[in-house]
């Protein structure tokens, strides 16, 4: 009797979703940039105003798309990395389900007006508390799946996915610390300059810990694999993940410079968001040489290609991070598009394209099948380069066109420029930026098709850990 | 033993790995929450009180339809800033902000110092329809505002009682005193109410 076949098809239904995530999740960001070149497209109706809007589109993409996709490949990587089934797969069933309402629930309560205020935990208590049980549903699953491994060491990808789940834990606990006053409506435990601080600190960690750390578990795992290549240092990889999970911490308070915010934790968050460019970079450098091996496949894998790329991209948004949180660049790019434009590389080029890359290479071996049109991948990696340069071009134009005119003095020093000026100056940037998300969004419509032609008529394939004392 | 066979070990115990996780990630949080949660950076400025009801309710409404997604409400101490819209924030005005509502990206301009400088009637046309007095304006109309009474949900005591919790001072009279004070006017009177008191605490406030 082998071992017991490894639950895929939770990972099935969590990728399915967060497919579904996406494109429901990008429509809604290409909504809210069509408003900006056409802002009476809401017709006066509330859930499709700027405000609401834009609050589920990150919401919908952040933990929709986000979260689904990390999770479905945390739980396809730690059975193979630990060669075991799934611990408790009814308890992933059980998040899977409670995740996707939550979803549901909670975009439909930010359209309806709850919302806490807090920049990327918008959610209000209820999803708070909700979300906070399905985390530790997901820790209990994944380490479980880990306690019960047949294999010695824990692999690094797992390293990445378990840092995802406890800091993103302690900072979701921490951030939402809230009174509630009705089912809908809560207050702060903190005020002010201190709710500043402690949002920031989950802001960015939110984005270390869940769109960098939780990503990068999905590359330790996924790029080896699709290159045929073992990860080209073991060194590097200890050395990178434990000065990012150290550092990255530290780096919240760049968000908050010249703000009413003590000076010495300004300056403390920008030399530790400097610091920050050497972990990110080993990172980069390491799947880069990873990659290096497998020259030949990158030419007719698209999924290797959307990997690779995706690499390139977290290379640019890491570098530009550290930049950003310099306090005289931050001068000029804070509060501009320019903060919108590094997130668009990080959330698109990096984020999403690793995503989609490892969803081609996932779906043909979760339905046993070939993906169904390696063309149609391929026109999707190109309108997703073209989305995210057009998207990130655009936003850097009008970016560095506020900054600088927003503090441009004339020679009686005054202000030169009238806000409505500079800001009916973005017209063309923000048609730019419509476009772009549009091209990006038609990219994944096409994912979307493929992935469900591949999967049609299908079940996920049963598969099995390796007999007792193969190597992985 | 070098480290890499010492790391070895915290590779084969999950155990010591979530430990090792949770106290390394930990540090730089602590080094920089600890001080100024627990310390004295949450002082109201002198003279500054906590928001009356008819304009906590409009700033409910500000964070309901997420205003803060367009507009900071934070001067920067920088000249042009301040030229454009007045003498930069302090941390002292933000005692009574639960949540802080500084937002990270300006769309719209700034709102901190918005306070007095338009007329009531200005804000309504504006609040409605954007463009009527702002040609170029993007912002969208919050044509629902004019037509739902404020606190429609009958919460403005459950609200109040909430932030005395956290240690707001409003007395009982206050509170009981809210209901009448929001009868019979709207969600655009409320945020009206708010926008003119941004920023009125620091009014006075010496010049940089």
């Amino acid at each position: 009797m082998s071992a017991a076949p490894y639950e895929d098809r939770v990972v099935t239904a969590f990728l399915y979703c967060s497919v579904f995530w996406a494109l429901i999740g990008m429509a809604a960001g290409v909504y809210v940039a069509a408003e900006l070149v056409w802002p009476t497209i809401d017709f006066g109706l509330p859930p499709l105003s700027f405000g609401r809007l834009r609050t589920a589109h990150t919401t919908l993409v952040l933990f929709g798309f986000g979260v689904s996709a990390l999770i479905a490949t945390a739980f396809y990587s730690v059975q193979r990395t630990s060669h075991v089934r799934l611990f408790a797969p009814g308890l992933a069933w059980a998040l899977f389900f409670a995740w996707q309402l939550a979803i549901v629930l909670g975009a439909a309560s930010i359209l309806a007006g709850w919302t806490s205020a807090k920049e990327y935990a918008e959610l209000e208590w209820p999803f708070d508390i909700a979300i906070t049980v399905a985390w530790v549903a997901f820790a209990v699953v994944f380490f479980g799946t880990i306690a019960r491994r047949r294999v010695g060491p824990i692999y690094i990808s797992n390293w990445f996915y378990g840092a995802l789940i406890i800091v993103i834990a302690m900072l979701h606990i921490v951030n939402n610390l809230e009174l509630p006053a009705t089912i809908g409506k809560s207050y702060s435990l903190f005020a002010g300059a201190q709710d500043a601080v402690v949002q920031w600190w989950y802001g960015h960690n939110a984005v270390g810990f869940l769109l960098t750390g939780g990503f990068l578990g999905m590359l330790y795992y996924f790029l080896p694999k699709q290159a045929e290549q073992p990860i080209w240092s073991y060194r590097l990889s200890i050395v990178a993940f434990w000065a990012f999970v150290y550092t990255y911490i530290w780096a919240g308070p760049h968000h908050l410079h010249y703000h009413a915010v003590p000076e010495w934790v300004q300056s403390l968050g920008m030399v530790m968001s400097l610091i920050l460019l050497a972990p990110s970079w080993a990172t980069m450098v390491n799947g880069i040489m990873t990659v290096a091996g497998a020259a030949k496949k990158l030419k007719t894998d698209p999924a290797l290609k959307f990997i690779v790329l995706s690499l390139a991209f977290y290379g640019l948004a890491t570098f530009e991070g550290p930049m950003l949180a310099i306090k005289s660049v931050n001068v000029f790019s804070h509060f501009t598009e320019w903060t919108i434009g590094h997130v668009h590389s990080g959330a698109l080029g990096w984020n999403a394209l690793i995503t989609f890359g490892t969803f081609y290479f996932l779906v043909p071996r979760l339905a046993g099948a070939p993906l169904w049109s390696t063309k149609l991948a391929n026109i999707h990696f190109w309108l997703a380069l073209a989305g995210t340069m057009l998207y990130v071009l655009a936003m850097w134009g009008a970016g560095v066109s506020q900054g600088v005119l927003w503090l441009s003095l004339d020679e009686l020093g005054e202000v030169r420029f009238s806000f409505n000026d500079v800001m009916a100056a973005m017209k063309p940037y923000y048609g730019l930026r419509f476009l772009a998300g549009l091209t990006f969004l038609a990219g994944a419509a096409l994912m979307a098709v493929n992935l469900a032609k591949t999967f049609a008529g299908r079940r996920t394939v049963v598969a099995r850990p390796p007999a007792e004392g193969a190597r992985a | 033993m070098n480290w890499v066979s010492l790391h070895h070990r915290l590779e084969r115990n999950a155990g010591l790995l979530i430990f090792g996780i949770l106290l390394v990630s930990s540090i730089g949080g602590m080094v920089q929450l600890l001080p100024i949660v627990t310390g004295d950076h949450a002082h109201a400025a002198p003279g500054l009180a906590p928001y009356p009801a008819l304009e906590l309710e409009g700033r409910d409404i500000y964070i309901r339809e997420s205003c803060g997604t367009c507009h900071t409400q934070q001067v920067r101490p920088l000249l042009a800033e301040v030229k454009r819209y007045g003498p930069f924030s302090r941390a002292e005005e933000f005692a009574y902000d639960r949540p802080f509502l500084w937002g990270s990206k300006r769309t719209g301009p700034d709102l901190a110092r918005i306070g007095g400088r338009y007329t009531d009637e200005w804000h309504r046309l504006h609040l409605l329809d954007p463009r009527s007095v702002v040609p170029v304006s993007i912002m969208p109309g919050y044509p629902w505002l004019a037509e739902h009474p404020a606190d429609r949900d009958g919460t403005i005591e459950a609200r109040m009682r909430t932030l005395v919790k956290l240690g707001h001072p409003y007395t009982e009279a206050d509170i009981a005193a809210a209901p009448a004070a929001l009868a019979g006017r709207t969600e655009l009177d409320a945020v009206i109410a708010y926008l003119q008191g941004m920023g009125r605490s620091m009014q006075g406030a010496p010049q940089p």
